[in-house]
């Protein structure tokens, strides 16, 4: 009974730092410009798509593709920025969101209908010589990809928290997070911030989206859940915090897992979706947020 | 006047539409236009809260799907249709008084994605509790017609339009537009923005059920999940969106549209209908935000302003 529940914890652990990563890229987006992109999860569907075919095709491992599917995730993210949601930056912010989040359920069927096309609706999941390797620790398994995977998010989180921090840049975004008025006046471009901060939540919805497609499976209809997921571990882990986010990504991770432990593999998706509700309605400003008003 | 000219308007089409089974013996015709009567009630029902209240609900497939999967139970079960029906849409206003007081905590986008979610755990759930599909019994189907299913279509879509006629020509529709347009002052006016809200949702969930009733007694087999999926709730949106939201013709114009176009699609694009009709959507929430009825009025605005000035010419 314990063995297979701590299985099964460790198995949450680590397909829960995929979902903080995913919810990380959200997070940045929505904190920066408001904008509630629910098309996040087609974009690390494309992310996946992206290192499958390039695998396929080309044989480069999926892990040493990831910078191409970074450069391909902010070409796209670029367009989608400069064709639509450029054009939503003027609006208070109320408005700003609904409509951000209705542009998004837009891209999204787009998305899914092309990849649908594309691609046909079959589960695709990459498959390279050391898929299978894993290592045992005290009568544990840990899949070698899926601890790969964990280092990356990891590494992916660092390097944002290290460029959010010390860069010029970094701080530039920061600053618009807190209070984009202020930030304005003091000579920031708000709108190239946007444009960064957009760009690189598409970038990280892609690498999100090649390790998924290595450590799990993709399809063309992946998009909507994981977005819920990213939005569940977003409100989660409270806006503005990264670490807080991916703490979020881990918690709902061990929750699903939990849930499939006790109650059943197809319940996991209501779990996490429950807890999203109670979160919203009695701590919408999250776990480890701050309280209102400093936004 | 004005008001009258509709009134017998809105008689003539009931009319026609009504007569049409006599005409039309064509079943794919028929099945066609029984598409566009479930679109009109499923967009026009959406529109109460989603239009008129602005609460943007996109857990609306959980209605529909709540009066489908009653519907077709009791009806299998040997109850009468439309009684059936009416206990599928009484579930889908308990659901909604259940949800109702706790979704309406949260506000603006939270609302939308909150019920995003709640029509996700239900579309999950069903798909737990009820994996099987659902197929009309042999007797049923000996004796199915069409042209009892397109009636049902009808008197469902004309009570949806009817209900939100009324509600938005009375006090309590002239309340929602005003939670619409500024909830705080709104309620410093006098509205009770949670009653106006939860009124809506109760109407959108009640029609939205007799919708998903309508379409159990239509649907030969399907999987009971399928009425939940999120795409019921997006095309309704949709719909809502590109004819305009907040009007009584938006929606229909928004449904006629809708599978006018996928039919038109189907000659040599009919795999990339969302694609069309999802950058059609994109657009009308960034260039056109009152669809085409809002479209119809800036054209008419602007003839009106043309009149004016000519007026003012001739008459110095």
């Amino acid at each position: 009974m314990l063995q297979p529940l701590a299985q099964n914890i460790i198995y949450g652990i680590l397909i829960g730092a995929l979902y903080g990563l995913a919810a990380v890229g959200l997070s940045l987006v929505f904190g920066v410009s408001k904008f509630l992109n629910v098309s996040h999860g087609e974009l690390l569907m494309l992310g996946g798509y992206a290192s499958f075919w390039v695998f396929k095709l080309l044989k480069i491992d999926p892990f040493l593709s990831i910078p191409l599917t970074i450069i391909f995730l902010l070409l796209i993210g670029f367009i989608f920025y400069r064709l639509i949601f450029s054009r939503l930056i003027k609006l208070e912010v109320e408005k700003k969101i609904q409509n951000s989040l209705l542009v998004g359920f837009g891209l999204s069927t787009i998305l899914q209908n092309v990849a649908l096309r594309l691609w046909t609706a079959d589960d695709r999941s990459i498959t390279t010589a050391y898929s299978g390797l894993s290592f045992e620790l005290a009568g544990l398994r840990l899949p070698a990809v899926r601890l790969i995977s964990l280092a990356i998010s990891v590494v992916a989180l660092i390097s944002l928290q290290i460029f959010l921090k010390k860069t010029f840049t970094g701080k530039a975004i920061r600053a618009t997070v807190e209070d984009w008025q202020s930030a304005s006046l003091m000579g920031i471009n708000i709108h190239r911030v946007y444009l960064l901060a957009f760009v690189i939540g598409c970038a990280l919805a892609g690498v999100a989206g090649t390790l998924v497609s290595i450590c799990y499976s993709i399809d063309p209809s992946m998009g909507l859940n994981w977005t819920l997921k990213s939005m569940v571990v977003m409100v989660l882990g409270g806006l503005g915090s990264m670490i807080g986010t991916f703490v979020g990504g881990i918690i709902l991770g061990v929750t699903e897992s939990a849930t499939a432990f006790f109650i059943g593999g197809n319940y996991r998706l209501i779990a996490g979706l429950l807890l999203f509700l109670i979160i919203l309605i009695f701590r919408p400003q999250g776990l480890f947020g701050t309280k209102e008003g400093d936004r | 006047m004005k008001k009258n000219l509709s009134f017998v308007i809105a008689l003539v089409v009931t009319a026609a539409l009504a007569a049409v089974p006599l005409f039309v013996k064509k079943d794919s015709l028929l099945t066609y236009l029984c598409m566009i009567l479930l679109y009109v009630s499923l967009a026009s029902s959406w529109n109460i809260l989603g239009g008129y209240t602005g609460q943007v609900n996109l857990g609306h497939s959980a209605f529909f799907g709540l009066g489908a999967i009653a519907t077709r139970l009791l009806w299998f079960a040997g109850w009468n249709i439309l009684l059936a029906m009416l206990v599928g849409g009484l579930l889908a206003i308990a659901f909604a008084l259940l949800i109702g007081s706790p979704a309406f905590k949260l506000r603006g986008a939270y609302f939308t994605i909150g019920t995003l979610a709640l029509g996700q755990i239900l579309y999950a759930t069903v798909g737990n509790l009820f994996p099987q599909i659902s197929s009309m019994p042999v007797q049923d189907l000996i004796s199915y017609t069409l042209v009892t299913r397109y009636y049902l279509f009808l008197a469902v879509a004309l009570i949806t339009v009817l209900a939100a006629t009324l509600v938005a020509n009375s006090r309590w529709g002239l309340g929602m537009m005003a939670v619409r347009e500024q909830e705080d002052a709104a309620e410093s006016l006098g509205v009770n923005a949670f009653q106006h809200k939860l009124l809506a949702l109760v109407l959108s969930a009640f029609l939205a059920g007799l919708a998903g009733g309508a379409f159990a007694f239509f649907q030969i087999g399907y999987y009971p999940q399928y009425p939940f999926s999120p795409i019921w709730t997006l095309d309704s949106t949709m719909m809502a969106y590109i004819g305009g939201t907040g009007t009584i013709l938006g929606p229909i114009i928004g449904a006629i549209f809708f599978v006018v176009l996928k039919e038109v699609l189907s000659l040599n694009l009919a795999e990339f209908h969302p694609t069309v009709f999802g950058i059609l959507f994109i657009l009308v929430v960034l260039f056109l935000p009152g669809g085409f009825m809002g479209l119809w009025k800036r054209i008419k605005d602007k003839q009106q302003k043309k009149r004016e000035s000519m007026a003012e010419l001739s008459h110095p």
